[in-house]
């Protein structure tokens, strides 16, 4: 039976099992040992995070009811702004920056007493697929530690997979939580667009980032997405969670729904890992759901839609990084413009530049039609074409990504090579819809697979259901000892 | 040959309100460096803009009133520029989906300048150097602004001075914004050609960016016009390029040619939702508008039978003309009201922000109760002037200032007496009188005026007078 790491602690919390405390400097002492390994974490806040503990085990001592998440020790992708920590989004640029206000979702959860035991490593701006385009070098696969992470969440994913903090939160522009959540074996759910808050997560690229849970198991991901889905008036974009907590129908049961498998999400997948996901499919066809095959032609042009708006974002995103207010900022120079110049060229690596460089050009008058114009007219149709499918099917069963967690530096000396292979994951974001990658498997080489489950806009419980019900029949895969004996 | 002005306009308005366009903070002028500003106006990372709906309202009030069409579905986009004070390298603002669109502001001599778009958009933070250094300031930094656009309609200096303070009128009146140009809540950038006189084309256009007075505004384009017209005179070509007028040497000169023009890279800001504007909220809008400046002074003139000379006085500002109805409200003439106020209450406001204000010494209903005694022919004139000009200085009502016994003027044999007293007093005017200086009499009868406090009647005085002497 799959079982809630969460919950599990939670009771170990309060029925005085162990004390927050205790709990929270195993977790210190886990980073301190396998940190140096993963390289998962580049701040490590262990003083705040035995403060919240101490107020949690006190409220315990005073017999006070305590929050499923509270005293539950987490981390944060380095994108997600803290009060008072700071917060580089893995670059240069950043590296001495210290926001002076909270995320929303942080706000939520720091209310709710999570311990935050530091902030994690990532792809610098969220632009990498590998977590090594990191000014602090990238995160290592807790599989095997001559892979890479995956990326752009890598810290997050390396830190929950290796049991150095029990969830995090990470941000997803192309698949930047379900990829490493794939490569390292764990849940990663990147949520409809607009359900969770994006105020206080650095931009890569508006339109398409998301915040989200990268946990151990379904469960997490569900009591973490009902936690941080609501409403936030400081973000336009922003809904909330529609509907009731999805943790309510987690467990419902799946027979007869219609799982949809687009032919072309397992075009170029490599053998391995499209076995496995046709493996799921038998999971499901054995919990009773039904497998309806179905063309998704449109596929072809999420790519380079996504590259395109992404990039044209981020242009506009990352100007701000001047080195007038804070961050960064170089010596020497003759003026003010001058300035700028050799702040930016020093101060953001070379993925970061590449992508500022794409999109400025695609943005400039003369080029806006032939790129940007045509993106954005080519989002609609993809929009269009998932909003079909999602007539024929309930949700849509694909590969997370189309292989398993690359060797450390096989990403950067390929960058063109490394862009398809978000091919089985950008598509969500270019629609905004929810996706969830659980694993279903090891590839030839001994390292996770993960399988995707694609729900249409705000079916977050659709889909968790539909991912709880597999991972509960397919439990072969991982281990329920979360090595948490004290 | 003779040739003609082609000029365009293009004016940022501030909007009057009372936070700014993405975030809370105060919109006030000045306060100490840096104070007006959150985490989303100086542009921190991770920070989204939240629109504010009063500003979607301001400039929707702006549009109507200025008879524009006010679009059913509006978006911001960014405009992307690198510059120390605008702290995101890019500002949020209105590229072509406008809230207003195809409008125009009629002039005294008929012509109607139409007004292309007006659209809404963040203000920019502002540099000051001191000492070598540059620091920036970020307290204007999202502050909303509108940008009026007109078409190229302008022949001359005049309408352009014209089109200005009616513009600045009509959005004070509609209470969006104060227009001070000197505070920069108004400033202007102007479209400038030449062409010779009866030709359709356009001539190669310079843009004068940011002025900040309707004075330097003329005298920039006086200079322009010339300068333009020296070139083509002489055989040479106009360059398009932005300028900036100097008003000290009143010259313009270059800030950037054409070809270092900007490519300000828009598209649609990501962070923030499409405006729909229900129908129903402008027609809200519409009958919230106050009876605009031209149609006042239709009224006045038409209505009221006031001379067109008083009413533009009485119109130019919102709170004179709601002052002079209140006053001439329920009286015999208005001419009444309206000669009181531009001939003495006008007296007692000088600047332009005091007559904006219009909070003088007597309330409207005061003045409104004095013509009332004028109008029941209780007090004459001469006393109703005098006591105004009390009750400006004390600000007492007329009631207390005027006792019963002044009212109903003096009877005869008071008068007589007076008359009598201004003579035996004044033994140098009756001389100068009789030595035929007829003015002579006048300081007599000022005697009788001063000591009946004002309620003699002056030709009945200077009659009775001359009847004394002549015996």
């Amino acid at each position: 039976m799959s079982e809630s790491k969460i919950a599990k602690l939670h009771e170990g919390l309060v029925n005085k099992d162990f004390s927050c405390t205790e709990l929270t400097k195993k977790y210190i002492e886990a980073i301190e040992r396998d940190n140096g390994t993963l390289n998962a974490y580049v701040t490590v806040t262990a003083d705040t995070a035995l403060e919240t503990a101490e107020r949690v085990d006190k409220k315990i001592a005073d017999g006070k009811d305590i929050g499923l998440l509270e005293g539950i020790p987490m981390t944060l992708k380095d994108n997600i702004s803290t009060e008072g920590i700071r917060t580089t989004c893995c670059s240069k640029i950043l590296e001495d920056y210290t926001p002076i206000y909270d995320a929303t979702v942080w706000d939520i959860l720091k209310k709710d007493n999570a311990v935050l035991l530091g902030k994690t490593n990532m792809d610098e701006f969220a632009m990498g697929s590998s977590c090594e385009t990191s000014y602090f070098g990238g995160a290592k696969n807790p599989h095997n530690v001559n892979h890479v992470a995956g990326g752009s969440s890598g810290g997050v994913a390396s830190a929950v997979g290796g049991n150095i903090a029990v969830y995090g939160l990470g941000s997803d522009t192309g698949g930047s939580i379900r990829q490493p959540a794939s490569f390292c074996g764990i849940v990663g759910l990147k949520p409809t667009y607009g359900a969770v808050s994006r105020y206080g997560l650095i931009a890569y690229a508006s339109s398409l980032d998301q915040i989200g849970p990268i946990t151990t198991n379904v469960e997490d991901a569900a009591i973490i997405f009902d936690a941080i889905s609501q409403y936030d008036d400081m973000d336009s974009t922003s809904q909330g969670r529609k509907g009731a907590p999805v943790c309510r129908n987690l467990k419902n049961d799946i027979k007869g729904i219609k799982i949809g498998i687009a032919r072309e999400y397992l075009d170029g997948v490599r053998d391995d890992v499209r076995t496995a996901v046709e493996e799921a499919a038998e999971v499901y066809k054995s919990l009773g759901a039904e497998i309806v095959y179905f063309d998704l032609p449109s596929l072809k042009y999420a790519l380079p839609v996504y590259y395109i708006i992404a990039c044209a974002e981020a242009s506009s995103n990352l100007g701000r990084y001047d080195g007038i207010r804070y961050g960064y900022k170089a010596e020497n120079y003759k003026d003010v413009n001058d300035m700028i110049k050799k702040t930016r060229s020093t101060g953001f690596g070379e993925e970061v530049k590449r992508r500022i460089l794409l999109g400025t050009y695609v943005l400039s008058s003369g080029y806006y039609d032939a790129y940007y114009k045509k993106a954005q007219n080519l989002r609609g149709t993809i929009i269009s074409a998932f909003k079909k499918a999602f007539e024929i099917c309930d949700v849509i069963l694909a590969p997370t990504v189309p292989m398993t967690a690359f060797e450390n530096g096989h990403a950067v000396s390929d960058p063109v090579e490394t862009y398809l292979t978000d091919i089985c994951t950008v598509p969500v974001n270019i629609c905004g819809l929810p996706g969830v990658s659980v694993p279903c498997g090891f590839g030839s080489n001994g390292l996770p697979i993960g399988v995707q489950i694609i729900g249409d806009s705000f079916t977050e419980a659709k889909i968790l259901n539909a991912a709880w019900q597999y991972e509960n029949a397919a439990n072969k895969f991982k281990s329920t000892d979360f090595g948490i004996s004290i | 040959m003779e040739y003609e002005l082609v000029a365009g306009f293009e004016t940022h308005v501030e909007l009057a309100t009372n936070t700014k366009i993405f975030c809370s903070c105060t919109t006030e002028f000045g306060g100490e460096p840096n104070t007006h500003c959150c985490p989303v106006c100086i542009g921190l990372p991770g920070t989204l803009p939240k629109l504010n709906k009063r500003v979607v309202e301001y400039a929707i009030r702006a549009g109507l009133a200025t008879n524009c069409e006010i679009a059913e579905i509006s978006k911001m986009d960014r405009k992307n520029y690198c510059y120390p004070d605008l702290p995101k390298a890019y500002q949020i603002s209105q590229y072509d989906k406008p809230l207003c669109e195809h409008g125009y502001i009629q002039l005294s001599n008929g012509r109607k300048i139409r007004i292309l778009r007006i659209h809404i958009e963040e203000d920019a933070g502002k540099l000051v150097h001191r000492r070598g250094d540059t620091l920036v300031d970020y307290n204007r930094g999202g502050v909303p602004l509108i940008e009026i656009v007109t078409e190229p309609d302008f022949r001359s200096v005049d309408e352009a001075k014209e089109y200005v303070e009616k513009l600045q009128t009509i959005m004070r009146y509609i209470g969006v914004s104060d227009c001070k140009m000197q505070e920069g809540s108004m400033r202007c950038d102007v479209n400038i050609s030449v062409r010779p006189k009866g030709s359709e084309t356009l001539g190669t256009r310079t843009e004068i960016k940011n002025m900040n007075s309707i004075a330097f505004i003329a005298k920039a384009m006086e200079y322009e016009y010339g300068r333009q017209v020296d070139l083509i005179e002489s055989g040479e070509k106009v360059i398009q390029e932005t300028l900036r007028y100097d008003d000290v040497s009143n010259t313009t000169s270059s800030m950037r040619g054409k070809e270092d023009a900007n490519d300000y890279r828009y598209f649609r800001d990501p962070d923030l939702v499409t405006i729909n504007v229900p129908r129903s909220l402008v027609e809200e809008i519409k009958v919230s508008l106050p009876e605009l400046p031209e149609a006042k002074k239709e009224r006045y003139m038409n209505e009221l039978g006031l001379p067109e000379s008083d009413t533009l006085l009485l119109v130019k500002y919102r709170k004179v003309a709601e002052y002079f109805e209140e006053a001439a409200k329920g009286t015999k003439n208005p001419k009444t009201a309206a000669n009181f106020i531009i001939g003495q209450i006008f007296r007692t406001v000088e600047t332009e922000s005091e007559k904006e204000q219009f909070d003088v010494g007597v309330t409207a209903k005061d003045l409104n109760e004095l013509i009332k005694l004028l109008d029941d022919g209780k007090i004459k004139m001469n006393l109703a002037k005098s006591t105004l000009d009390k009750m400006l200085e004390t600000g007492k009502k007329a009631t207390e200032l005027i006792d019963e016994s002044d009212m109903g003027g003096l009877d005869e044999s008071a008068l007589k007496d007076l008359c009598q007293q201004a003579v035996d007093n004044n033994p140098k005017a009756v001389k100068d009188y009789l030595a035929g200086k007829e003015k002579a009499v006048k300081a007599m009868v000022g005697f009788v005026m001063k000591n009946s406090r004002g309620k003699a009647d002056p030709a009945l005085a200077e009659q009775t007078i001359i009847d004394i002497i002549g015996k």
